[in-house]
Parts: C-alpha cells; sequence; structure tokens
C-alpha cells in the first residue's frame, strides 16, 4: 500500500486517489507545431528517482494536487508543491 | 578468454549416457572477456535482447555481437511473467505479429534443441458485460479474417471446457461468454531465455552477464534541450550517431545499440538522449501451492483483473493488471493479494482453501497505446525494443527476428512498421489497449 499524503486530508491509501502521474509543461496550444503537442501529450522522462507528479483525490477532496516522490523507494517528499508553471491545475 | 567446453547438444541418447557415467553436463553459455569492439551491443539479456542476438547470427551471419545485462539471463520480465501465448489481439497489426510469434514458439523445441513445454491448451477471455461481449466478437470476426483459431462460445461450452468455473447466472460478475482461442497456452519461460542463449552461444554471440551499462557515447548530436531536465548541450539527442557504450567492465565501441530493455527503457534512451513515450510500473504475479490438475484452459477476465493458468506442476499462477502508479519498486502489496484473491475466487468457488506460496512482480514499460516501440530512433545506430507492457514475452521470438532483420538490412521490416517510435509524434497509434490491458 502507498499512502499519499493529501494536502488537504492527510495520508490517504493510493487506492482512494487517481493517478495523474509525470507533470510535464504544456506547450502554448496556440502556437504549437502539432509534433511538439503530441511530444508534450506522449513523451515522458520517467526517472528512478524523484519524480513531480499530479494526483486526484477522487475520493477525498477531490482536488488534483502535486507532489515529489522517489520512484524506487516511493517516499514523498511531505510538501505539496504549488503547481509547476504550464501544468494543469 | 576464459576456457570452457562447447555446450552440449540436448538429446535422450545423451540424457541416458550421463545418466550412466554421472558425467554433467557443460554449462548452457560461456563467460568472456569483454572485447574492446562488437559490431552489435543489445542491452538485455532477457528473450527479446537474445532472441535479436540469436537472429542477427543464424540468419543473417553477424556474430560479433554482445549481449549485456546488469544483472542475469531472463533475470526481469523474461523470467516474472505468466508464461501465456496467444495471438488473438485487437488490431490486425497487433494479430499478424504475434501469430508470427506464435509460429516461431510452435517450432522452437527443435530449432534451439531444448525442451520449452509448450502446451496449446486453449484460451479463454471471458465477458462479464454486454460490452465485453461486443469486443470479443469484434475480436473473433478480426482474428478469423486473419485466419487465426478464435470464436465466441457462451456458459455451456466454457463449462464443458472448464468445469470448476463459475457459470452459474448468480454470481456478482455473471459468465456470458467467452473468446475462445485454441491455440494460445502456457510454455516454460526460463528454457525460451535458456534456449536463446545457448543456441546465441553456440553461434558466437557472447552473452555478458553483471555488465552494466552506464552510458552510450553519441557524437554529433543537435545537443539541443529535449525538455528532459538534462539541458541538452552534449553531443546526444536527435541526429547523433552511436559510437560506443561505456560499462562497468570497461568501454566498447560500436555502431549499433538495440535497447532491449523492460522497466529501463527510458533510462538507457535518455543515455543516447532519445525520450520514450513510457512509463513504468510494476506488475505483480502470484502463484499456490500445487494441487492435481484441473484447469485445462488458461482464463482470463478483463472486468474481474485477473487471469490464471495451471502449471505441468500443478501450482496454480495468477497475474493482475498493473500497479496504478509509475514506480521502479517490485514490492508486493496486500491491495494485490487480497483483490486478486476475491476476483478468483468469484470465477472459482471450489479453490477457497488452497493457500498462495509466493508473490512477486516485474516491471512493465507502459505506452499511451499498449503496443511497443520498435526499430529507429532520431538517433542513428540506436534503436529499440521496448514498451512491451504487460504482453512482452509472447512477443520475444518474433521482436528478436524482426530486430535482428532491422540491424542486418537497415531497413524497418513491415511487420514492425506500425511500431516505430515516430508514430506518437505523427500521431499514428495502434489502439491495443481492448485486447493487452489485461488480456494475457
Amino acid at each position: 500500500m502507498l499512502l499519499v499524503p493529501c494536502p488537504h486530508c492527510g495520508p490517504r491509501n493510493a487506492a482512494d486517489l487517481r493517478y495523474v502521474g509525470e507533470t510535464t509543461a504544456r506547450p502554448d496550444p496556440t502556437a504549437v507545431e502539432p509534433e511538439a503537442w503530441r511530444g508534450y501529450l506522449y513523451l515522458r522522462d520517467n526517472p528512478a528517482g524523484r519524480l513531480t507528479e499530479m494526483w486526484y483525490c477522487r475520493s477525498g477532496c477531490r482536488r488534483y494536487f502535486t507532489l515529489e516522490r522517489d520512484t524506487v523507494t516511493n517516499e514523498f517528499d511531505n510538501s505539496p508543491l504549488p503547481f509547476p508553471k504550464g501544468s494543469r491545475s | 578468454m576464459t576456457r570452457m567446453k562447447k555446450p552440449a547438444r540436448y538429446s535422450a541418447a545423451g540424457l541416458i549416457k550421463r545418466g550412466i557415467t554421472g558425467e554433467s553436463w557443460p554449462r548452457a553459455w560461456r563467460d568472456h572477456e569483454l572485447r574492446s569492439s562488437y559490431d552489435v551491443v543489445i542491452i538485455g539479456a532477457g528473450v527479446h535482447g537474445l532472441a535479436a542476438a540469436y537472429y542477427l547470427a543464424a540468419n543473417h551471419g553477424i556474430t560479433n555481437v554482445a549481449v549485456l545485462d546488469k544483472g542475469y539471463v531472463g533475470g526481469g520480465g523474461s523470467g516474472r511473467n505468466t508464461a501465456i501465448v496467444r495471438s488473438n489481439y485487437l488490431t490486425p497489426e497487433g494479430v499478424a505479429f504475434y501469430d508470427r510469434s506464435l509460429d516461431l514458439y510452435n517450432t522452437m523445441a527443435a530449432d534451439l534443441n531444448i525442451n520449452v513445454m509448450f502446451s496449446e491448451r486453449g484460451h479463454l477471455t471471458l465477458a462479464h458485460t454486454d460490452g465485453a461481449l461486443r469486443t470479443m466478437r469484434w475480436r473473433a470476426e478480426v482474428n478469423k479474417l486473419q485466419g487465426i483459431d478464435s470464436s465466441v462460445i457462451g456458459p455451456d461450452e466454457i463449462k464443458a471446457l472448464t468445469p470448476s468455473l463459475d457459470t452459474s447466472p448468480n454470481t456478482r460478475y455473471p459468465i456470458l461468454g467467452a473468446l475462445y482461442h485454441p491455440p494460445g497456452g502456457t510454455i516454460r519461460h526460463d528454457a525460451v531465455n535458456w534456449g536463446y542463449a545457448r543456441a546465441a552461444d553456440a553461434l558466437g554471440v557472447q552473452i555478458h552477464q553483471n555488465t552494466e551499462v552506464t552510458d552510450i557515447i553519441v557524437r554529433g548530436g543537435d545537443g539541443g534541450d529535449r525538455g528532459d531536465g538534462s539541458g541538452g548541450g552534449d553531443a546526444k539527442g536527435p541526429g547523433g550517431r552511436v559510437t560506443g557504450v561505456r560499462t562497468t567492465r570497461g568501454d566498447i565501441a560500436t555502431p549499433i545499440v538495440l535497447n532491449a530493455t523492460a522497466g529501463w527503457a527510458s533510462l538507457i534512451a535518455a543515455m543516447a538522449g532519445v525520450r520514450l513515450p513510457i512509463t513504468t510500473h510494476p506488475l505483480q504475479a502470484a502463484v499456490t501451492e500445487p494441487v492435481k490438475v484441473f484447469l485445462p484452459t488458461v482464463v482470463v477476465s478483463g472486468s474481474l483483473h485477473v487471469y490464471v493458468s495451471q502449471t505441468d506442476r500443478g501450482e496454480l499462477v495468477f497475474g493482475a493488471s498493473v500497479d496504478p502508479f509509475a514506480t521502479y519498486d517490485m514490492r508486493g502489496s496486500l491491495d494485490f493479494t487480497e483483490e486478486l484473491a476475491g476476483h478468483v475466487l468469484e470465477l472459482m468457488p471450489g479453490i477457497s482453501r488452497m493457500r498462495l506460496l509466493r508473490q512477486w512482480a516485474g516491471l512493465c514499460d507502459m505506452t499511451p497505446d499498449y503496443s511497443p516501440v520498435m526499430g529507429f530512433t532520431p538517433v542513428e545506430g540506436f534503436l529499440c525494443d521496448v514498451g512491451w507492457g504487460t504482453y512482452g514475452f509472447k512477443a520475444g521470438p518474433v521482436s528478436g527476428e524482426q530486430m535482428a532483420e532491422c540491424i542486418a538490412t537497415g531497413a524497418t521490416p513491415k511487420l514492425i512498421a506500425p511500431f516505430s517510435l515516430d508514430r506518437f509524434a505523427a500521431g499514428r497509434l495502434v489502439g491495443e489497449k481492448g485486447a493487452a490491458a489485461v488480456g494475457h
């Protein structure tokens, strides 16, 4: 079981949340070339280590938030981050 | 070079002889010193990498090949899967591809001179909803058009095939029908790995275990910011050309590197400056204590997220879908065991007293469309055979064969053309989720 530190509800089982995934900077949709837009949609760093990722607390506060986690140890950095520039809010 | 005896041919006569004389079998493949250069370096000594090495040597005469692995032969996904093979996929591209794989599995024992214990026992994909039944009919028709033995059957036929399934209408998820695929079955996955390793070794390919690749040397790349946090500024990335790899045992010069890893595909590709549309998720599996044979087919339920088969030793092997978040951690979880047990008992209430013996996980590289990434990349000489999600094992032989052709001819073979990396930039995805998400 993975305990996700929801900034509003406190630690919750990952099963109570939806994993949105790695955050990537969104290019300006009005100016971007289709190839770059698809790169934003599909390409991921997928690091073995620190990852900035988004979760959706579907059974609790129903809010999106961003966390940092080590993908090898699954340890969360307990302080929720502000949304990175360009990510969904 | 370490001197070791050449692998012996496996035969009944050899078995009897060694039974009498007590002589032991020689090692199946040899250890070597690392050469300073190879024609081809393959990263990952799993079924994909070993098969590619074998077909490079057997079909194309390219034998100056090194297969590098940071662990041991078949220690990743190739040894952690649930050993199910089938070809009843949803897209015509997928069906053609996996059917060729099944052909290769059929003749593998003779081709590689090893008993792979291939058991064509039949494969049932259960439908519990109208929607699932509709997809089954769709798949059956796609399969039939391509000459694959595949049809939709009703609860009575399912009961006749597999009596231990609860086909009554009174369950939470009643079984409405199933996609029946008689050529599907199970195979001894370790024997497949060992068979390819041994056959490739006999043809002159060098297998280097405990040899981790720490960097890929690329020259002439644009070094632009790839958006991966590295900032670029190196000679890697699109437009570059591979000149070698750096390993924990020394540097190797090579013009061609094949990334045939699972779980670490993104990290290896990043060494060449290539970003992949992949996230890594673990998939958990479990096995029970052995009992007498009672389950004659492979049973899969997408709605219940479980697939189950019985091994020749009598254990039930279970698998499920991948864990719902990306991680490189392979620890088991109680969530998985609990859910698995509940779902299996809904299908087969009769096994409630059986005990689970073991649980393990393997890493799966998931792509957005549940299809692999194969062939050339924007870096010359850097090829990928990755992104195999939860269904890589059954595609091992054909992937090896096609990647070997790709390397030897310098052109993308027709069978793998739909799975190229540039399909993402072009928006040409091959949606295989309907038949691959939990479809084992």
